[in-house]
């Protein structure tokens, strides 16, 4: 998994509430063999005007310029900001894997559906829970000033604007998996010695599975 | 300390324990097309290693056609699910059946028939039907994909324990009464949600006199009562099955490994969390009428009537459910016109099945109005035996279609299908909203039910036909 600690980037103001994950990828891209490749078609029905479908050639679409990623400003953005709820809907890792391909590593939103919000930690994405009051002040920066920027400090858990530094909760142990990119793999793997300490024994216990 | 089935082969793959959570090891790891690829793709992304490649046994079932199979893969989408995996095996030297191996089946088919499937292992599948292999006492489940990727990586997967349940059935089955009756009978009574969060346990005298094939058909249908595993106790039959069998130990280990599996039953005292009786003479042949399995009653019932359904929150479930399969409240089940019948599937594809369904079918005729009969045997081996035997001849000249072995109409991922409002007898487990074909009609049942079904046209009670 892709580690995370310092990040600093461009923030793209989503002013939506309750996205849900069909809305993040569509879902006839899902039958896709595969874990990346879902950038061109993030937010899809909002980002193009045509209808998408997997195998198509995606750079000969119809872009919507009136959507926020579609703009000139936005487009190399890695920190998404957006509204309440976001990530409802199905608990597939596909709406992940879709910000991620796309450059997302941040997501700054007042909540998240419970189990996007793991999932994102699973594939190297942080989101981060803020108030109220720091999503409006963000949305109002992030509208007006051209190339408006956030860095992140997860270690110190600090968003920085400018000089001005927020703090922000996080599960410990989500946080050092993030830190040091372990996932659930990952974290096993870290024990390796006990499996291979443990398949000794157990071939010698029963022969007949070695093999 | 006394122990059931469960902990015995739980206990013996735990690697580590940390706040009641398990890292259990895992001996046998199969895997099909449509839940690996992004599993491969992760590991590859990652620069990970596959474990242990000899766990792993591959074959391609969900998506393969079940005719004309030279000419390949016909839907793009599918060829490419197929090729992947072909490819991924072939990256990482691992044993797979390809499409045109007459090994080649249905995942849960080919397993235990290759005796790649063995008491007491832990064994995985990104296939919610993995329970099928319980029948061997061997503790299987189905996992996601992020698990695929775990075991691959790993050899081993995060668990809770589960809680246990023990299913007792004793006593004579009625004539034409099977495996799959029982499981359908069961699920009508504890619900899909009754086994939910257990691993259940088959025993009893019944269960005793199961046939092998028998075992899985029930164990298969576990997860449709909502439990992740299903399990009986090691046997002379178990052990019969698997003597002899490509994957199956040999010499001295065969010794040693029937020596330890004759072990593998619950201690006659083990404590259960949850223990359910069941009479078989109570158990007549099960139709489903609705859109969950649960949903299901006697050949001679007719069809509920949704404000007598005792839970409240049922009511709207069955009205709909109703609906969905334009069926009316007080219809007799028998009086149910069909136009396809299936039969094939993980649940009931294997030899067993095919010869009960052919023993009715003999010198008869598919009905007029039925207007497509499969038969697709759940492997290549499978059909192989069959055509040995004769069957197949006895099913074409009944007006079946004979097809190559995959999971074809029981999901319809492939082009065999249900059209909008076709109503089917299968012998499959899901009769879930669009799962044969969007806007199908599902009714579970019976090999030999659906046998009898396509010669009547109708739903009719097998023990009364001549
Ligand atoms: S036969 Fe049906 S239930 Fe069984 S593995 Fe194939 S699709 Fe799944």
């Amino acid at each position: 998994m892709l580690p995370i600690n310092k990040h600093c980037g461009v923030v793209i103001p989503l002013d939506r509430a309750n996205v849900d994950t069909d809305a993040i990828i569509p879902k006839q891209f899902l039958k896709s063999i595969k874990k990346s490749g879902f950038g061109p078609n993030l937010f899809d029905e909002w980002r193009y005007l045509d209808r998408g479908e997997p195998g198509i050639n995606q750079s000969e679409r119809k872009l919507n310029p009136d959507f926020i990623l579609n703009k000139e400003n936005y487009r190399q953005g890695t920190i998404l900001l957006t509204r309440e709820n976001f990530g409802c809907g199905s608990s597939r890792e596909h709406a992940p894997w879709a910000l991620l391909d796309f450059g997302i590593r941040v997501i700054l939103a007042p909540s998240f559906a419970d189990i996007f919000y793991g999932n994102c930690f699973k594939n190297g994405i942080l989101p981060i829970q803020i108030n109220k009051e720091m999503t409006d002040l963000f949305f109002k920066k992030a509208l007006s000033e051209i190339g408006f920027k956030l860095s992140i400090d997860l270690e110190k858990q600090l968003i920085i604007d400018d000089g001005e530094r927020y703090t922000f909760k996080v599960d410990e142990f989500k946080k050092h998996c993030l830190i040091k990119g372990l996932d659930d793999i990952g974290l096993t793997l870290e024990n390796s010695k006990d499996i291979e300490v443990f398949e000794k024994r157990y071939y010698n216990q029963y022969p007949w599975l070695a093999k | 300390m006394a122990l059931t089935l469960y902990e015995k082969i739980f206990n013996r793959h735990i690697v580590r324990e940390e706040n009641d959570t398990y890292l259990i090891y895992i001996d046998r790891h199969l895997v099909h097309e449509v839940t690996s690829p992004q599993a491969f793709e992760g590991l590859r992304n990652a620069g990970r290693k596959i474990w242990r490649t000899s766990s792993i046994l591959a074959v391609p079932d969900h998506n393969v056609p079940t005719t004309d199979r030279e000419k390949g893969i016909l839907d793009p989408v599918s060829k490419i699910q197929v090729d992947t995996l072909d490819e991924n095996c072939e990256k990482n030297k691992l044993t797979q059946f390809k499409m045109n191996d007459e090994r080649q089946g249905i995942v849960h088919v080919i397993g235990p028939e290759q005796g790649s499937t063995l008491p007491g292992m832990t064994i995985v599948c990104g296939d919610s039907h993995t329970s099928t292999h319980g029948a061997f006492g061997s503790l299987a489940i189905g996992i996601g994909t992020s698990e695929v990727e775990h075991v691959l990586a790993t050899q081993s997967l995060l668990l809770k324990k589960f809680k246990t349940m023990l299913v007792n059935v004793n006593g004579t089955l009625g004539k034409h009464i099977t495996a799959k009756d029982i499981a359908l009978y069961i699920i009508g009574q504890i619900g899909t949600a009754g086994g939910t969060g257990f691993a259940i346990e088959f025993s009893g005298s019944t269960i005793k006199n199961l046939s092998m094939e028998g075992r899985m058909t029930l164990c298969n249908m576990a997860i449709e009562a909502g439990s992740r595993a299903g399990l009986v106790g090691v046997d002379e039959k178990t052990i019969d099955y698997l003597q002899g069998r490509p994957f199956s130990p040999q010499g001295e280990n065969w010794k040693k490994a029937i020596h330890d599996w004759k072990g593998l039953v619950s201690d006659p005292d083990a404590v259960f969390d949850k223990i359910i009786n069941i009479s078989a003479s109570s158990i007549e042949p099960q139709v489903t009428w609705g859109t969950s399995p649960e949903m299901v009653c006697n050949i001679n019932d007719k069809i509920p009537d949704p404000a007598q359904e005792k839970k409240l929150s049922n009511q709207k479930g069955y009205q709909s459910a109703l609906d969905y399969m334009g069926l009316k409240k007080g219809t007799s089940i028998k009086d149910i016109k069909l136009d396809k019948i299936f039969i094939g599937s993980c649940t009931n594809s294997r030899i067993e099945d095919l010869r009960r369904a052919a023993e009715i079918v003999k010198s008869k005729k598919v009905a007029t109005n039925i207007k497509q009969a499969l038969v697709v045997p759940g492997s290549g081996l499978v059909k192989k035996q069959a055509e040995k035997e004769g069957l197949d001849k006895i099913f074409i000249e009944a007006g079946f279609e004979w097809r190559d072995p995959g999971c074809s109409m029981c999901l319809a991922m492939n082009a065999d299908r249900l059209e909008p409002q076709e109503r089917c007898a299968s012998t499959s487990n899901r009769n879930f909203e669009g799962r044969q074909g969007q806007g199908g009609r599902t009714h579970l049942v019976s090999p030999e039910m659906a046998a009898a079904a396509a010669v009547n046209g109708k739903f009719v009670d097998i023990r009364e036909m001549p």
